[in-house]
């Protein structure tokens, strides 16, 4: 690309070309990764915004109203580039939007672009083609906080003239220099016409542009700030030999210890919130079919999801102060080394150990992987790690079929002993199948592994909460979609056949009909058709069957006088119960998950692979542990 | 005329060593990349650009990746693909790099 090849008229903000032209309707925000874009864009739109995908690929797509304006201003954020060369899926959306070639999506009539000023010679190689585009732009120099403390600075008029556009210092972290984007909008521009626009250039020499990068900046008086010693001590410490590895193990156990400790009484208290909740509406609707359809089907099965939001949200609170602090890039510089063992990399540690909490958020931030092909990877095995939606099942059948008995002296019991293989035959299953992907479909096309490590930073409050309140939204809307649809599919499989007008007895239901209808497919694994009966009802998700199988057995007369546990271990045997742990362990009885899986994925190819392949493995491992186990015990 | 051009170019040739061989607070110049063009493509974007000065910060707790500093960035690479990034040691700039 040649980076002398843009001319447009020098105007500075004070001085726009105030003639009447259109009226500016849509407008681009575009900047390099890490260049504080995200935390511009919700600055712009205080979360007036919609999130969604765009066409055919992986690359999310966010869609804000700008807060204040006079009349409505549409702000499309682009993904995270470097340039206009559309090498990558991020680049080919950035230029489709650009030049008005996406589908739903009007041409901009403005472009807003976000540089991080603290390391302009980098960004200033993207500014060329942008402003080439010939659409009424606005360089926004963020980090001018960052930048001025550091003792850095340059002369913004001087770099307005060069680059031919208005330039603001803005801090997007801290909300000031904004009203510059207010002024620019305001404004009417003249679009130039279309025949003078330069075309983007595809050929993309860099060090070309470096070079034109660097000049300007000697133009500028750019001087360069200082960085930060705080970082580069903190690094000392956090990357040192001994201590960085200590204190990443505390800083781990602690966040779990809190996930955990704080996120299980959570969740029991909003259950019995939710609970509550239901019974107080029970009489608000007639009794019957009506009143059933809502609470039993429902609202059980949508709380039966919101149950997790607690630590789904303490999770991104944590994942997020991590984030936003600069230690999750130094956390995956340290575990790099370990997951390129499973040929994954370093920024797929916290998202798989988010796992064992839940999955959901754990899909939800791999987004930080930049590598496509790791990133699916990632996600395609985060549901193997043990989630605490398999705790109750677990619990439940080691409780009914493992004697309580001490397996090494007093430290660990049977019981303990079991739980633990679980939790190690999931990272297992985990490992194998992150690579058996990276060997065969999911082959990485072996890009380079790139980390920055930006400088630390206290993470706000307003940051943190804006992301936790974006994921609970889409976790909420995506989740609640299909887990909606799910509960009432299966509530009408417990309702029908209807007798006189009356729902019939769990065991002559349709769902009935169908557990016994699988009955010959599962007898292999030890189970029966109540067993079948919970498999079907868990696709919602896994806790589910507990609650299935206490209704099943509750009403049997043979079992009806006995607790859930005693009657399990009346009517498994010890081999299908052993196969059933195992059977949940491998299988992917989760709506959520597939849910979230469809939408970063952007495609049912891979939620559809990941239900078969995670099925046939929990079919196969269970049926090969039902067999060994009858066998033995014979 | 020819044999100092030849002598020039040896001593280039002879002086780029792979970025691995920096030690903790030496630095160089970027000479080259030896990789195919996409990801030399991709290290450039994020700043390993021929001509642009490079130093070695710190090498993680396990050994790898090591940290570079380019660009006032500190950018973490795996040995592997650091050892294709060529550098010359010291402070030549071609690029006029912003000290």
């Amino acid at each position: 690309m040649n980076c002398h090849s843009s001319e447009s008229a020098v105007t500075t903000l004070g001085e726009l070309p105030e003639r009447s032209g259109r009226e500016i309707r849509t407008v681009a925000l575009i900047g390099p990764p890490n260049s504080g874009k995200s935390t511009l864009f919700n600055r712009l739109t205080r979360l007036r915004q919609k999130v969604g995908n765009y066409p055919g690929v992986t690359v999310e797509q966010r869609v804000g109203l700008l807060a204040g304006a006079g009349h409505e201003i549409r702000i499309v954020d682009l993904p995270g580039v470097y340039s206009l060369t559309p090498y990558s899926d991020d680049e080919r959306v950035a230029v489709d939007v650009l030049t008005g070639k996406m589908d739903g999506l009007p041409r901009p009539d403005a472009v807003l672009l976000v540089l991080d000023v603290t390391h302009l010679s980098r960004h200033l190689v993207l500014a060329k083609p942008v402003i080439a585009l010939g659409l009424p732009t606005l360089v926004l120099l963020n980090m001018a906080d960052v930048f001025a403390k550091g003792g850095g600075s340059l002369d913004v008029l001087k770099l307005a003239a060069e680059l031919g556009a208005p330039v603001a210092m803005v801090s997007a972290t801290l909300g000031t220099g904004l009203d510059a984007v207010d002024r620019f909008l305001r404004q009417d521009h003249d679009r130039r016409p279309d025949a003078l626009l330069p075309v983007i250039p595809v050929i993309n020499d860099l060090p070309q542009c470096r070079k034109w990068a660097s000049q300007v900046g000697r133009r500028i008086d750019y001087r360069q700030h200082l960085p930060s010693v705080w970082s580069r001590r903190l690094d000392d410490i956090f990357l040192h030999k001994l201590w960085g590895p200590l204190i990443f193990v505390v800083v781990v156990g602690a966040v779990f210890q809190t996930v955990f400790g704080l996120g299980q009484p959570l969740s029991t208290a909003f259950q019995d919130l939710l609970t509550k909740l239901g019974q107080q509406a029970a009489p608000l609707l007639p009794d019957g079919i009506l009143r059933s359809l809502v609470l039993d089907g429902l609202w059980k099965g949508v709380s039966s999801v919101l149950v997790f939001l607690p630590q789904i949200l303490l999770l991104f609170f944590f994942i997020g102060l991590l984030e936003d602090s600069g230690y999750l890039a130094r956390a995956a510089l340290i575990a790099d080394r370990t997951m390129r063992s499973v040929g994954l990399n370093g920024k797929a540690f916290i998202p798989l150990l988010s796992a064992y909490a839940c999955a959901v958020p754990a899909i939800m931030a791999t987004r930080t992987i930049e590598n496509k092909r790791d990133r699916i990877a990632t996600i395609l095995v985060a549901p193997f790690m043990t989630c605490s939606a398999r705790l109750p099942i677990y619990t439940l059948l080691i409780a009914a079929f493992i004697p309580n008995r001490p397996v090494v002296g007093v430290l660990l019991g049977a019981r303990a002993c079991a739980m633990l293989s679980l939790y190690v035959l999931g990272f297992l299953a985990a490992i194998v199948t992150a690579k058996l992907l990276k060997s065969s479909v999911l082959k990485s096309s072996a890009a380079p592994f790139v980390l920055e490590l930006p400088d630390y930073r206290w993470p706000t409050w307003h940051s943190i909460g804006l992301r936790l309140f974006d994921r609970a939204k889409i976790f909420l809307r995506q989740a609640g979609t299909y887990i909606l649809a799910v509960s009432l599919l299966v509530w009408v499989l417990t309702h029908l056949p209807l007798h006189n007008g009356h729902a019939p007895q769990l065991e002559q239901s349709a769902i009935a009909h169908l557990g016994h209808g699988i009955e010959p497919l599962i007898r292999p694994l030890g189970f029966n058709w109540k067993i079948g009966v919970g498999l079907l009802t868990s696709v919602i998700a896994r806790e589910v069957i507990v609650g299935t199988l206490g209704t099943i057995y509750g009403t049997a007369p043979a079992t009806h006088s006995m607790t859930l546990q005693n009657a399990l271990s009346q009517d498994l045997t010890f081999a299908g119960a052993m196969a059933l742990l195992v059977f949940f362990a491998f299988a992917m009885q989760c709506t959520s998950t597939l849910a979230i899986v469809r939408r970063e994925t952007n495609s049912w190819k891979w939620p559809a692979l990941q239900f078969a392949y995670m099925t046939v493995v929990a079919y196969a491992a269970a049926f090969a542990v039902n067999q060994l186990l009858s066998a033995l015990l014979k | 005329m020819l044999q100092s051009l030849t002598l020039t170019m040896t001593f280039r040739e002879s002086a780029s060593v792979p970025l691995t061989n920096l030690g903790p607070g030496e630095s160089g110049t970027i000479d080259h990349i030896s990789l195919p063009p996409a990801d030399q493509q991709f290290l450039m974007r994020v700043g390993f650009v021929p001509g642009v000065h490079v130093r070695f910060s710190r090498r993680a707790p396990l050994g790898d990746p090591s940290v570079y500093s380019v660009d006032g960035t500190e950018i973490a690479l795996r040995a592997e693909t650091a050892s294709r990034i060529m550098v010359r040691r010291g402070w030549i700039s071609p690029l006029g790099d912003l000290p």
